[in-house]
């Protein structure tokens, strides 16, 4: 796996071990270098590590071994500014609105109350919130409530966005959707995305390249580049390659998911 | 919502229903009116007494006692609940204890109070305080356990630090089940306080209930009976709505 | 977070429930240490040292008198529980079945819970006059609510899949009660009548205690009147027991019937 010259985010040997009782050896050794603006995803079986791989990311947890360098800079146990995260399960704040929701990123800002405004609007329209943006988490559904979390990252304008299963409780059809949605997103920012999903199709679609983790103790057991140009959309599925790229990931992972479930191959 | 209005309306018809039913038992003698007052007498009573500044006294000494129980109660229960959330194996201990609290009647420890702060204000807080506080306690356990673990690392991820964390996201959460805690809070301390002043007390709205009922002044005593009942359900029916409000944006339209 | 999946306790339990016992003991060791450093604080005058007590409550434990008291509060007490348990559970059966009717009594009863119950003993003295019948109907008014509540509310957080089973099984509406709504709701139900075991208990206490010249109630309140400083902490020392011994048992056996091992 090459280098690029100047790689946004770079994971050196990290390994995390929990200490039980029993110990548990969680995630790594991993070697991971995301390049400015590139479309990550990471795929593999469930307990591989893959939530873990990404708190680890982002700052939330402290590798037992190994280092992780955000822009060049180490990480020190606390999340840097820049990096936005959307979690797996629902992290909208029930007693505030749309509106406020998305505006509470920008609460430790120290912006003009007239450019928070802006960046509010521009993320509600953006994510097509705007008949909702005066409504309550309660009213709205799963899918939305998403889009209320990933709004709210959007405003901070983050340089890197990690994305834990965002989409894993929604159906299939909404997930296309959204994959999309998370496209446009990704023009829009220039961000660098990392994407956590057991969902080898949107993997396929989404990215620029795809890492496959093995079961615990999650490592990287293969490294798919899908070639696509950058602008792209759900109906990239129709294009030739989308099956071979599929149905490689799926030849590697199986043999984990088969690990994880027990059954010795 | 015509569902929800015929419910009230036969609601208010049935308790009125009631009502008129003891003031016709009452008026043609098949109850005793040395026994039961016809309610409208004992709303005649009752505001004879007011108008009268009888009852004067015993509201401010009484609603002093309340007020002050509560806000200690809260205060503390609060606090304790903070501390013990935070050491798992504090917690793990108390637990039984908080669980069977509720059963023993706090009310025995009235006269032992007594005994130990001589009659007066401090025995009636403190049986106010006894009571109130479990139940802020357990609800200040119930809050914090409903921060979902996601909300934590959603503070951490927007690097909120820790006051802020507790000030925007655990409190706002916590608060359903904060006022809920609050709301026993006041009903166990208002009856810990009324109760023991009837028992045992020289000032207060409930020794002026047992003090007429002694008196063998019926009317006195239905009275300021009825005026502390009236009292009760007033201020407990201001927290039910106020908590009515709060909570119906966070549920389901 | 589904990526770690727990290491099992099973390695943990020994240790933990001795741990827990220790904790136990500790905190039981503290409150008496508390009670010993009240009681002597005031010497004695409001509260007797644990010992003294303990010694007290044997000694009493040996006088015929005291279990006449005894008597007097636990044939009161356990009548106004029977009679709360049977009555509440009719009224919240029904009421849980009848719709309308639960939905407009309910916040009657449940404000009936704030009120300051004690406020109304004399219009039950009144009624009942000065008789054993006056403790049982205060001791009732104080059970009744809970149970009534917590099988209303039982009866009304069935699932309509469990209905909907019934009537696909075609079973008759006794059966249908018996065999599943009466063990869907009986957790509920045995919560509600171990809260009115405790407020039924207080209601007796509470009349024995304003006017009445038998019963445990009686004893502590004639303890404090002529000094009998080790009588009354006997006395609350024994009901703290006994509260504690029934709730605890009602929930050993709540436990039990309905083959639950965590709520």
């Amino acid at each position: 796996m090459s280098t690029p010259p100047d790689p946004h985010v770079v994971m050196e040997g990290v390994v995390r071990r929990y200490d039980g009782p029993p110990p548990v050896h969680a995630l790594g050794p991993i070697d991971l270098s995301l390049a400015r603006g590139e479309f990550f995803s990471v795929v593999g079986p469930s307990g591989c590590g893959k939530s873990t791989l990404m708190d680890v990311l982002c700052g939330l947890a402290t590798p037992t071994a190994g280092t992780v360098r955000f822009e060049g800079r180490a990480l020190h146990g606390e999340v840097p500014d820049g990096i936005g995260v959307v979690f797996q399960e629902d992290a909208s704040l029930a007693w505030l609105s749309v509106r406020q929701n998305i505006a509470f990123g920008l609460r430790l800002s120290r912006l003009p109350a007239r450019e928070i405004t802006e960046r509010v609007e521009h993320a509600i329209a953006f994510m097509g919130l705007r008949a909702f943006a005066d409504h309550y988490p309660a009213q709205l559904s799963g899918g939305m409530r998403q889009r209320v979390c990933i709004a709210r990252t959007l405003v901070l304008r983050p340089r890197l966005i990690l994305l834990d299963e965002p989409f894993g409780a929604l159906d299939q059809q909404t997930r296309l959707l959204m994959g999309d949605e998370l496209l446009r997103l990704w023009r829009e920012t220039n961000a660098t995305i990392l994407l956590i999903t057991h969902a080898l199709d949107e993997a396929a679609m989404l990215s620029d390249r795809v890492g496959v983790v093995s079961a615990r103790p999650g490592r990287f057991i293969d490294l798919v580049e899908t070639g696509w140009p950058r602008e792209r959309d759900s109906r990239i599925v129709s294009d030739p390659r989308f099956g071979a790229i599929t149905a490689r990931l799926w030849s590697s992972l199986r043999t984990e998911s088969l690990k994880t479930m027990g059954v010795v191959t | 919502m015509t569902r929800a209005r015929g419910v009230l309306l036969v609601r208010i018809a049935g308790l009125s229903a009631a009502v008129l039913l003891l003031e016709l038992l009452c008026r043609t003698g098949v109850v005793n009116p040395m026994t039961i007052l016809p309610p409208s007498d004992m709303l005649t009573a009752m505001l004879d007494l007011l108008s009268a500044g009888d009852l004067n006294d015993g509201m401010m000494q009484t609603f002093s006692t309340i007020a002050i129980a509560f806000v200690l109660a809260i205060a503390l229960g609060t606090a304790a609940g903070a501390v013990i959330h935070r050491i798992p194996r504090l917690r793990a201990v108390l637990d039984p204890l908080l669980a069977s609290y509720y059963s023993i009647p706090t009310f025995i420890f009235y006269p032992l109070l007594v005994a130990l702060f001589a009659l007066g204000k401090t025995p009636l807080v403190i049986l106010g305080m006894m009571s109130a506080t479990p139940a802020v306690i357990i609800s200040t356990l119930a809050g914090l356990d409903s921060v979902p673990q996601v909300l934590l690392k959603l503070a951490r991820a927007q690097r909120l630090g820790r006051l802020r964390t507790l000030g925007w996201i655990i409190l706002p959460q916590c608060l359903p089940r904060l006022f809920s805690g609050f709301k026993l809070a006041l009903s166990y301390a208002l009856i810990g306080v009324i109760a023991g002043e009837f028992l045992l007390s020289g000032t207060g709205l409930g020794y002026a209930i047992s003090f007429a009922y002694q008196s063998f002044d019926n009317r006195a005593m239905y009275g300021a009976m009825l005026f502390v009942l009236l009292a009760a359900i007033t201020a407990n029916g201001l927290l039910f709505v106020w908590e009515d409000r709060l909570a119906r944006r966070r549920m389901k339209q | 977070m589904s990526d770690i999946a727990l290491p099992s306790a099973a390695a943990r339990r020994p240790s933990a429930s001795r741990t827990r016992l220790l904790d136990a003991t500790i905190l039981l060791l503290v409150l008496l240490a508390l009670w010993q450093a009240i009681a002597s604080w005031t010497h004695g005058i409001a509260v007797a040292a644990p010992v003294t007590s303990m010694l007290y409550l044997a000694t009493l434990a040996t006088q015929a008198g005291f279990w006449c008291h005894v008597e007097a509060t636990m044939s009161a007490f356990l009548l106004a529980f029977l009679l709360s348990a049977i009555a509440g559970l009719l009224l919240g059966l029904a009421l849980g079945l009848w719709r309308f009717a639960g939905d407009v009594w309910e916040p009657v009863l449940a404000g009936f819970y704030t009120i300051p119950k004690v406020t109304l003993y004399p219009v039950v003295l009144l009624i009942f006059g000065l008789s054993v019948s006056a403790k049982v109907a205060f001791g009732v008014m104080h059970g009744l609510v809970p149970v009534t509540l917590l099988t209303l509310s039982a009866i009304r957080n069935l699932s309509p899949t469990l209905l909907r089973t019934a009537r696909v099984l075609r079973l008759p509406p006794s059966r249908t009660i018996a065999w599943i709504l009466v063990p869907a709701c009986l957790p509920d139900i045995i919560a509600g009548l171990r809260i009115g075991f405790s407020l039924s208990l207080l209601g007796v206490l509470i009349g024995e205690m304003f006017s009445s010249q038998r019963g445990l109630g009686f004893l502590l309140v004639s303890g404090m009147a002529q000094h009998n400083v080790p009588l009354s902490t006997a006395i609350v020392l024994l009901l703290v027991l006994i509260a504690i011994a029934g709730n605890t048992g009602m929930l050993h056996l709540g436990k039990r019937i309905t083959h639950r091992s965590s709520r």
